[in-house]
């Protein structure tokens, strides 16, 4: 009777595990299916690289688009990284463990706010400040920048702090042991030893980054231009389906469709990337 | 001419802690900035009647219905289905390359942008399926997007589970499911929950998944069919088209403590756990 | 003395290692059998396959015959989970589960459905009485098991094998981490128990098998190399890497 049953369980559990990985793959293929005749009859080239986004016209270029996720993107990272990296090495090398059990969970909750409040602050108090001791718009690549290197600094601390923690003690103590600063130690043994990790904290982050789309829209001043300084209005990848979305139709939609695509293609390869370096840190 | 060590442990002590101190401060900038300027607008009134003027006047009460539905619709829909799901390559499965594929495309999709959960959402619930602009496509979006976060961390938690508990249980003569249902899942579920909340927390303050699937309607639904809007829309509609800025901050700030909430208990749960075991 | 354990040419791979060659041994009933040898010599493989444990690691298969009472427990249409309440197991760390000392002690036999409060009242109590746990632990059973010492965690997982009252007993390595006290009173209890049950206790201490077991079997590079009474094997050992383990010339 027993053993009934325990057949039972293992199909219920299978039939659900399977359900899960089939809409999941539907989701992939249903981009791909709207997205990919697209590229097909448009002309891959044609639609990466063409300088013209004009839905009127028939033109479907997103080159500007996707330098303008690059650039913020890229933005994101330098004020992000560094920033994260440094607050992760301070939680995990210097600070009692007691106060870090407080504090990291307190900066983990940067990741709860909603990416429309962090949008809306970039509005009202980012861009004014970039427009008056900068210039230009205010709503540009500069807020989006800053707004999103904040926005991934939860993910950055989190997993760095982690494989910080994971090197074993003992890589420490040797140092130590040989009399060197505490900082030595970090930049001679402990860096070395959590890089990997550390990278792949810095490339999900960026995964972020190029997702994100409620907060850029509202700070980025989504001009469609390839930007030439970091005062000027963009418009990301994400932010031209949002925006688009709503009244988009025939060919016009499917272009943002296989714009959803390259962003899906894109997301794919970042993560790739991440968990070989993840990978690579276990094995240490 | 070489610094001394003492000298560049000063100096990164000194960074690393402003690093961290600055991180501290925007936190604390961007919840008082919302607190500050929302709170006041916040009262039992705000909370409880309905918008006026397309929002510029009165309450927010239909788009907290929205806000506790379709995370709810979602919860309800994920949770089983991805618990499960973990359960079943964790303890059921061999590790073969089939689980590889199945657990890389379960990380990967818990990192595509929600805009295109939107899409999918739209394309397939609203237009293909016929549901429209409704709780339904809008709860069932919001699923499959929380869906892939909810295998992972459960994983994660059914991992950590030491295998020894698992060998004793087998040798005092426990089936499988007894095992799973006796020693691994208790040991897992405040894993299992913390993930759950924070899945909780991301489709409250979600957006781009909810608008092109959900719908703005700021009519109170009555049913699964209709169109509603979220806090998380609502605040996004009435700041970028500058109907009510007072308004504005005023749902910004329910927003964030709904979500401060749902994180705060997670943390909680998790900490009331590891306090147990040691 | 009738024997409990037929074990014919038994062999065990794990994926392309062999890992145990071909064992022949009978396991008399009602004794303690010592399973001596180095690390990496195969006893614990040997000892669980005696309960079907080998199972859970992938890629394991085994050939030959180990006959319990007659049945072959290495066929497939063995219901293992069955046999496995017949022969419990005491592992090297004391793993007391996450539950009370009496939910622990009770784990294996509500798994069997048996959830009679008074029944388990005194089977609780006869089987921490029998591992030598009980005054320690008689007034404060609602605890968590996890906060007895790592002696007392130990007799906990013994009473919660003798708690499922089975035929067989095997320990693998069960005193590897305790103190001269609880290895004692572990011993102790594996004495007075032997006339109910057989028990199986693989040591990497050779004067523990000298002290406890009746017979013992010397396990080398996954091959039974002796076997036989502990007083004979000890003092006239046969084989020559006997003698060397056991005096100690390698280890």
């Amino acid at each position: 009777m027993k053993l009934v049953s325990e057949k039972n369980v293992q199909r219920i559990l299978m039939a659900a595990a399977f359900s899960a990985i089939s809409a999941l793959l539907l989701i992939a293929l249903f981009i791909f299916n709207e997205g990919l005749p697209f590229i097909f009859k448009y002309g891959l080239k044609n639609f990466l690289f063409a300088n013209e986004w004009q839905p009127q016209l028939g033109k479907f270029g997103i080159f500007p688009m996707i330098t303008a996720s690059l650039w913020v993107t890229f933005g994101a990272m330098i004020i992000g990284a560094p920033l994260g990296v440094a607050v992760a090495f301070f939680l995990s090398e210097y600070v009692p463990k007691s106060v870090m059990r407080i504090v990291k969970p307190t900066i983990e909750l940067l990741a709860a706010i909603p990416s429309v409040v962090y949008g809306f602050i970039g509005v009202m108090v980012l861009a004014p400040i970039i427009r008056n001791n900068f210039g230009g718009p205010g709503l540009s690549l500069l807020a989006g920048s800053i707004i999103l290197g904040i926005m991934i600094l939860p993910t950055i601390i989190s997993i760095s702090v982690d494989s910080i923690l994971a090197v074993p003690q003992s890589y420490r103590e040797g140092s130590l042991a040989l009399g060197a600063t505490v900082w030595q130690t970090i930049y001679m043994v402990t860096i070395k030893a959590s890089k990997s990790g550390i990278i792949a904290s810095i490339i999900l982050g960026l995964g972020r980054a190029v997702g994100e789309t409620m907060a850029v829209i509202m700070v980025a001043g989504n001009a469609v231009n390839i930007p030439h300084s970091p005062l000027d209005s963009v418009r990301t990848l994400t932010a031209n389906i949002a925006l688009e979305m709503s009244y988009a139709t025939g060919i016009h939609r499917q272009a943002l469709f296989a714009t959803g695509v390259v962003l899906f293609v894109g997301i794919i390869i970042l993560n790739s990337i991440a968990s070989v370096a993840l990978r690579k840190r276990m094995v240490k | 001419m070489r610094i001394h060590p003492r000298i560049t442990q000063r100096i990164a002590v000194t960074v690393l802690s402003a690093a961290t101190v600055l991180t501290l401060l925007i936190l604390i900038f961007i919840i008082g900035f919302i607190f500050e300027k929302g709170l006041p607008v916040l009262s039992l009134k705000f909370l409880t009647s309905s918008p006026e003027d397309m929002g510029k006047a009165g309450g927010i009460f239909p788009t907290l219905i929205g806000s506790v539905i379709l995370p709810l619709l979602a919860i309800i829909i994920a949770t089983p289905l991805g618990i499960c799901t973990s359960v079943y390559l964790c303890e059921y499965t061999k590790e073969t390359l089939g689980t590889k594929i199945i657990r890389f495309g379960t990380d990967c999709l818990a990192g595509i942008p929600s805009i295109i959960f939107g899409l999918f959402g739209y394309i397939f619930f609203v237009v293909t399926l016929g549901f429209g602009w409704s709780i339904l496509s809008g709860g069932l979006t919001l699923a499959v997007m929380i869906l892939p976060t909810i295998i992972r961390t459960s994983e994660e938690a059914i991992r950590s589970v030491p295998k020894s508990y698992r060998e004793v249980s087998f040798s005092l003569g426990a089936t499988r499911w007894q095992t799973v249902k006796k020693v691994i899942l208790p040991n897992a579920l405040p894993g299992i929950v913390t993930g759950v909340m924070l899945s909780i927390g991301r489709s409250i303050g979600e957006t781009a998944a909810v608008i092109f699937t959900a719908g703005s309607s700021l009519r109170i639904p009555t049913s699964i069919m209709d169109s509603t809007r979220t806090m998380a829309v609502h605040f996004y509609i009435l700041a970028r088209e500058g109907i009510s800025a007072e308004n504005a901050y005023g749902t910004a700030a329910t927003l964030v403590i709904a979500v401060l909430i749902v994180n705060l208990s997670a943390y909680w749960i998790m900490n009331r756990f590891i306090a147990k075991r040691s | 003395m009738s024997s409990k354990f037929n074990i014919q040419d038994l062999s065990i791979y794990f994926r392309t290692d062999k890992v145990l060659k071909n064992v022949t041994m009978d396991i008399p009933a009602n004794n303690i059998l010592g399973i001596i040898g180095p690390s990496g010599s195969g006893k614990t493989t040997f000892l669980r396959a005696l309960n079907r444990m080998n199972d859970l690691e992938p890629g394991s298969r085994s050939e030959g015959k180990v006959l319990m009472d007659g049945i072959d427990i290495t066929s497939p249409d063995i219901d293992v989970v069955a046999l496995r309440k017949k022969v419990g197991m005491v592992f090297a760390m004391p793993v007391p589960l996450p539950m009370s000392i009496f939910e622990n002690v009770v784990y294996g036999v509500r798994l069997s459905g048996i959830n009679d409060k008074t029944h388990l009242d005194e089977l609780v109590e006869k089987s921490l009485v029998s591992s030598y746990l009980w005054n320690e632990v008689k007034d404060r059973l609602d605890m968590s098991g996890m906060r007895l010492s790592g002696g007392q965690q130990q007799r906990l997982c013994l009473a919660r094998v003798l708690a499922m009252e089975p035929e067989i007993i095997l320990l693998d390595e069960p005193c590897s981490g305790l103190d001269p006290i609880s290895t004692s009173k572990i011993e102790d209890a594996l004495t007075i128990l032997k006339s109910h049950y057989t028990i199986i206790l693989v040591t990497n201490n050779t004067k523990q098998a000298a002290r406890v077991a009746d017979n013992t079997a010397f396990f080398l590079m996954g091959e039974l190399i002796e076997a036989g009474q502990t007083s004979h094997l000890f003092t006239h050992p046969v084989k020559t890497e006997t003698n060397d383990y056991i005096t100690g010339r390698f280890g």
